[in-house]
């Protein structure tokens, strides 16, 4: 291991010690929306995989944080499936969805591959709302109280506990942190950036871009609809919004902001623009506008983001 | 800043963007600013407000507030509750499940308020609800929704400003059935909001011996309409309409380009047309077709003096719209909740000597008894009935027609016509 994966491995150590041990000191309300937003960095983390490393940019990604969602959501409310069985579950029907939009969907490249992968999470959007009487539709379904705690390896987990649900959001964010570095600082992580870098020479080296290529999908999906099930169970409602273009968008924006390529990039996105929201709204019902005069200025002099530029000027070692 | 050539140019570098941005993320992010609800902890009573400002609800969202602003006045001129005037803490929702619960979140941890009231739709409902009965803070809806009857919530949640969509439909029932006719031609939204109307209405009409021979979904995101009207069964008597949103304009225009002259009854829900203007030339088609209202949007000629008090209080002339502005039309028929849910919290907390978090399980039981809340200024929109099982309460529905671009009331039901066997227990529930 170099010194700079070894500096970097040590500092998202620390971010993820850090978001542990943050617990301890910040109030009730933090505790609560940082839970959210760290599944949601979850989420942009997925999206990041594809997007920041591998440079494709997927235009539906709400489909698989969609897919997370109902999958984990669905067989608890209608079969009352235990917690931990749904939750696998989703992540292995994520992982199904992601290889069988991937195989569909990297067959085209670049404008198309963005339209068809906005069109495809339009039609799982519009599914949800066409089965609306096993879905709940727009309405949604709220989780029935007895998923709301549950037995595992002998611990009584109780989800309307905010302290439970915090840690279960930071041990879901470590995993994916540390599954993502393993990746990104391993052979596939190179391949990826040689596609992001120059696809056509990479092709020429004699690598299977496309093999690659639907591997970073499959990651990137399965880890989205990884976050969308922590989202179902831990906050106890699906809904069709969770699939909708708003989503997608949110997971391009957070990443964006927080800087693409970066493993801690898109939680930081999350957090900030979270945070935004909430407190310009408590001023004005023009959030959004204030909220896109500040991605304007993030375009024009960050263009990598906020830890892409930090990454680009002083800590090359970043992963 | 000046260049060499004397013009003058704005030059902002990035590292002058990254200080910019990192004071205004600070100045945000601080505690000292921006916290109203911190402020002064103490002598009040705090109710957060989730109102939809913005997203799909906005044209709710903007009169729930003037009237929840306006009923806290009044409350707060007459001595507050048990001597404490209230303190009204409002954000935006977005009509947003996600938003919608975060905010709620918010009001429960850091404003530390003794109770939530005013969100709508029924999607942000599901989502916030059931995180408010687990924050144990008190959660009132003003939505109509009929997942709080349903059980599908907690012994936090209720409903005591407005009927429930399931009571509203039924009620409705027979006397569509007896006055219109029996075959019907359902033509709703393709969302939750009307799933809710095809379902009930549907039942009921089999109750009353009718049938809604053809059901006819169109999508929200749907601009024309006239490729769904051949669908429409010919031997209909009613067609049942239930639109939410701008494409209402276009779709009674393009109803009235289908039909001519010669159309089967035309019965609707005003949601169809709530913040709409009926005197709008496109509505035209709709003159003497008849409306559902919870409360009669215009001024009728029996109209009590707890109408006109709410009327005047919140700023609605006699035609449902702004007195400050004609063209801004009123959700009439949904915004009296907000109102009736704040004398309902008040009336609670009284009955509880609510002073504070204390008292939150008297105030729970308190609310649950709330029992007969007679006509009033405090419910102007008529009596109701509050069921202590289902949290719900029942009160009158109104069958309007419209003439001359306003509405009439035909009938106004009874409160019984509405009822249905509680399909839930929550005084049971541990607290």
């Amino acid at each position: 291991m170099g010194a700079g994966m070894m500096k970097s491995l040590i500092l998202h150590l620390a971010v993820l010690v850090l978001l542990f041990l943050l617990q301890f000191v910040i109030s009730d309300y933090a505790i609560l929306t940082l839970t959210r937003m760290m599944v949601l960095g979850i989420f942009a983390s997925g999206f990041n995989i594809l997007f920041g490393y591998t440079g494709l940019l997927s235009l539906g990604h709400a489909m698989f944080f969609g897919a997370g969602v109902y999958a984990a959501g669905l067989p608890i409310y209608h079969f009352g499936w235990s917690v931990p069985l749904a939750f696998v579950f989703a992540i292995f029907m994520s992982f199904v969805a992601a290889v069988i939009i991937g195989v569909i969907a990297l067959r085209t490249v670049r404008d198309s591959f963005m339209i068809l992968t906005l069109m495809l999470a339009q039609a799982g959007y519009l599914a949800i709302l066409y089965f609306n009487r096993e879905t709940g539709g727009s309405e949604g379904l709220t989780m029935p109280q007895a998923s709301r705690s549950f037995d595992f390896l002998g611990l009584t987990i109780d989800l309307t506990d905010a302290a439970t649900r915090y840690n279960i959001a930071v041990l879901l964010l470590a995993i994916t942190i540390v599954v993502s570095f393993i990746l990104i600082q391993g052979r596939y992580g190179r391949l990826f950036n040689a596609i992001r870098e120059n696809e056509a020479r990479t092709e020429m080296l004699g690598y299977n871009v496309l093999t690659a290529k639907l591997f970073s999908f499959t990651v990137s999906g399965t880890i989205a609809g990884m976050a969308g099930a922590a989202y179902a169970i831990l906050f106890g409602y699906i809904g069709a919004t969770f699939a909708g273009i708003q989503y997608s968008i949110e997971a391009l924006l957070f990443t964006l902001l927080g800087g693409a390529g970066t493993l801690l990039g898109p939680l930081l996105g999350s957090i900030l623009m979270t945070t935004l929201i909430d407190r310009l709204s408590e001023v004005t019902s023009a959030y959004f506008l204030f909220l896109g005069l500040i991605l304007i200025a993030l375009t024009l002099w960050f263009p990598k983001g906020l830890l892409g530029t930090i990454k680009e000027k002083w800590l090359p070692w970043l992963t | 800043m000046t260049d060499k050539t004397g013009n003058k140019t704005f030059n902002l570098t990035r590292r002058t963007a990254l200080k910019g941005l990192a004071a205004g993320t600070s100045l945000i992010l601080s505690p000292a600013v921006l916290r109203h609800g911190l402020a002064h902890a103490g002598e009040t009573i705090k109710l957060g407000a989730p109102i939809h400002r913005t997203g799909i609800g906005a044209a709710y969202g903007r009169w729930y507030e003037r009237v929840a602003n306006a009923a806290v006045k009044i409350i707060n001129d007459g001595g507050g509750i048990n001597g404490m005037p209230i303190e009204l803490i409002i954000e935006d929702d977005g009509t947003d499940p996600k938003r919608g619960t975060e905010v709620v979140e918010k009001f429960a941890t850091e404003y530390k308020v003794d109770a939530i009231f005013g969100q709508l739709f029924s999607h942000v409902v599901a989502a916030a609800a059931p995180r408010a009965g687990e924050l144990k803070v008190p959660y009132l809806m003003c939505s109509e929704t009929h997942q709080l009857a349903a059980g599908g919530f907690s012994r936090y949640a209720f409903q005591p400003g407005i009927t429930d969509v399931k009571s509203q439909i039924a009620s409705m029932a027979p006397w569509v059935s007896k006055n219109l006719g029996k075959k019907v031609t359902m033509i709703y939204p393709d969302y939750a909001f009307g799933y809710g109307h095809r379902d009930f209405f549907s039942a009921a009409m089999k109750e009353q011996g009718g049938e809604v021979s053809t059901l006819i979904p169109v999508p929200p995101t749907e601009t024309s309409f006239s490729r769904y009207f051949p669908q429409i069964d010919p031997s209909s008597d009613v067609i049942y309409h239930v639109m939410v949103g701008p494409g209402v304009l276009t779709f009674v225009k393009e109803l009235g380009e289908f039909f001519g002259s010669s159309h089967p009854a035309i019965f609707g829900f005003v949601d169809s047309i709530e913040a709409v203007d009926l005197a709008t030339p496109q509505l035209s088609f709709l003159e003497d077709s008849y409306f559902w209202e919870a409360a009669p949007r215009y001024a009728q000629a029996d109209q009590t003096e707890f109408d006109k008090f709410y009327r005047e209080a919140v700023g609605v002339d006699a035609n449902g719209a702004s007195t400050s502005d004609p063209k801004d039309i009123s959700t009439y028929s949904h915004m009296f909740s907000v109102w009736e849910t704040l004398f309902a919290i008040k009336s609670a907390m009284e009955a509880a000597d609510y002073k504070g978090v204390e008292q939150k399980e008297a105030f729970i039981e308190a609310l649950e008894n709330l029992g007969t809340m007679e006509a009033s200024n405090e419910h102007p929109q008529g009596k109701k009935v509050m069921d202590p099982k289902t949290h719900q309460a029942f009160g009158v529905q109104n069958i309007s027609q419209v003439k001359s671009s306003k509405m009439e009331v035909v009938y106004t039901t009874t409160i019984e016509e509405g009822m249905y066997e509680p399909e839930v227990d929550y005084s049971k529930m541990s607290l």
